[in-house]
């Protein structure tokens, strides 16, 4: 691992009309790095990926992609856009907010396209991604007709078709049925054996144990609470009580209803 | 059961059944799209360049028969691209003698086309005038009034039917790209196609909608409580889609959207298109001899 892909320093924002976003934050990401962001909903993880996407910027604090500002001005410079844009992919949480066009196949030839690739070669990427995630079969559908799981890997399709080296994954596995959660996770960990630097924003501690080198938890007041190697801070029930990831709550065992925080590391009491 | 329940009902299933239709339909015109048919078989390009030529032919001939033998071709055309007559006969004659009888109408009677008197169905003692109206003492339907009526009737109908025919043998995608490749504005395009790709989703969350007041409408409810919640969920609807519409832009930034819209296409030019070119030039030459034949 070597250079810095991010550097976020001292970052606020607040919503048009005056709501709390993102307090202080601080945090770097370095090339081939998996970095989680944990947090419940509306602890600001998503907005963070729009910030260092540069969808949004941010009302105090800097934030520098590859060794330069991201700032509205920067993105205005159409040559720093487009190199900007290419190097970096964003998976969003709601599939039917990246999948804008008529058809699976338009999809995912859409970011070939705009960054100028000539058709044939676009064609060529547009059928590689498809097969890779083996949905050549769904090309000539629209997406009203595809299931969740199917968008999710269209959406990642039209990602890979342009072969990113930073992915920003949003929700990733967000309502998907566990076999294709499953199918998802191994995506991402493919990604990551490519040397490809993954930045995710999931409220799945498991998930995050699985695909991330390091968790950053946001707090319910916008702000980072912990960072650290996610098998040890998502060790600390007190943190994650605090942070409202896990709970106190009552659950059924074979002749057994008790209530304690979620994550099973003790010995169950006999009754 | 009083008329509340029976009017609560009745709005509650008719807007489902009008939504569930709207999808139903999309679906069917698209499952006729990917027949194997003679038009569906067809580079879309040249389908909308015929098409158009059909059009314009149909819309300058001024003969009853020449664009009944234009019409003859398109119900052949449609019975060889495999689309079930009666589906779509009743897909434009429903709705013709609705919007164009309307305003074809009032043109058979003499006082807009004056001629040779048919039938009379009024009579006045004298010439009416009613400030800039003038009625003659008889109204009647005359020869020239009605042809006329027919003319116009059959050209709006072989007009739509045309149009119909091109888009139940074309997917939509295709249509769209096919029209970028012919140079049509891009940007137009690509918000007809994201026009069409949401629709759906909407229509989906409407039907939710209408589902979840179905399923815990117990007891009578006033028109007024329904307009209101009505109007609360259109409301909500337009809330959602603008929503959607900011995250569906940021999407176009992040993959990279700078204002210039480009399309992927793998239409084949190949003799059928050919032929069908050929053919559809002969058509129009002979549409223009029997025109000069009057």
């Amino acid at each position: 691992m070597s250079g810095t892909i991010f550097k976020v320093n001292d970052l606020s924002y607040t919503y048009p009309g005056g709501l709390a976003g993102l307090h202080d934050i601080n945090f770097s990401v370095s090339r081939g790095e998996n970095i989680a962001f944990l947090g419940v909903n509306g602890s600001g993880k998503s907005t963070l990926l729009k910030l260092i996407d540069g969808l949004y910027f941010p009302n105090k604090g800097t934030i520098a992609a590859f060794g330069e500002p991201l700032t509205e001005q920067q993105l205005r410079d159409e040559e720093f856009a487009f190199a900007f844009r290419r190097r970096v992919g964003f998976l969003f949480q709601d599939p039917d907010s990246q999948l804008f066009l008529p058809t699976v196949w338009q999809e995912v030839a859409f970011s070939p396209l705009q960054m100028g690739l000539a058709k044939e070669e676009a064609a060529e990427k547009t059928n590689a991604a498809l097969k890779a995630l083996g949905i050549e079969k769904l090309k000539d559908r629209i997406p009203y007709q595809l299931s969740e799981g199917e968008k999710k890997k269209v959406a990642l399709a039209s990602l890979l078709a342009l072969d990113p080296e930073v992915w920003l994954l949003d929700e990733p596995t967000a309502n998907l049925d566990p076999r294709t959660q499953d199918w998802v996770i191994e995506f991402i960990l493919s990604l990551a054996e490519k040397g490809k630097t993954l930045v995710v924003a999931i409220h799945e501690l498991e998930v995050a144990k699985v695909i991330a080198h390091r968790a950053y938890i946001l707090g319910e007041d916008h702000s980072l609470a912990a960072q650290g190697d996610p098998r040890e801070i998502l060790q600390d029930e007190e943190l994650l009580l605090r942070v409202n990831l896990m709970h106190r709550r009552r659950h059924c065992h074979p002749g057994l209803t008790h209530r304690h925080p979620y994550q099973h590391s003790h010995q169950h009491p006999r009754k | 059961m009083c008329r509340k329940t029976l009017w609560r009902t009745n709005f509650i299933d008719r807007t489902l059944a009008g939504l569930t239709e709207a999808i139903k339909q999309a679906v069917f015109a698209e499952r006729y799209a990917r027949l194997p048919g003679l038009l569906q078989g067809l580079d879309p390009r040249g389908k909308i360049v015929t098409f158009l030529a059909l059009l314009i032919a149909t819309a300058l001939s001024r003969q009853l028969g020449v664009i009944a033998v234009i019409y003859l071709l398109t119900v052949i055309l449609a019975m060889a691209s495999r689309i079930p007559l009666m589906f779509f006969l009743k897909r434009v004659w429903l709705f013709i003698p609705l919007f164009t009888g309307a305003i074809a109408l009032p043109a058979i009677f003499n006082f807009i086309t004056p001629g040779q008197p048919l039938v009379t169905i009024m009579t006045f003692a004298v010439p009416v005038n009613w400030g800039p109206v003038h009625l003659p003492a008889a109204i009647t339907i005359t020869a020239q009034g009605l042809r006329g009526a027919e003319i116009f009737i059959l050209r709006v109908g072989t007009s739509v039917s045309l149009s119909v025919l091109l888009i139940l043998t074309t997917e939509w995608a295709k249509l769209l790209r096919a029209l970028a490749a012919l140079h049509f504005p891009r940007t137009a395009i690509l918000i007809f196609g994201m026009t069409y790709r949401y629709i759906f989703l909407f229509i989906k969350v409407a039907e939710e909608m209408f589902l979840a007041r179905r399923s815990r409408a117990v007891g009578r409810t006033n028109v007024r409580e329904q307009q209101n919640w009505l109007s609360y969920r259109l409301g909500f609807l337009l809330n959602r889609s603008t929503k959607l519409s900011n995250e569906v832009y940021l999407a176009m930034l992040s993959r990279g959207w700078n204002g210039q819209a480009y399309f992927l296409d793998d239409f084949r030019f190949r003799w059928p298109d050919a032929a069908w070119i050929a053919f559809t030039i002969a058509f129009c030459g002979g549409i223009i001899i029997l025109e000069k034949m009057k």
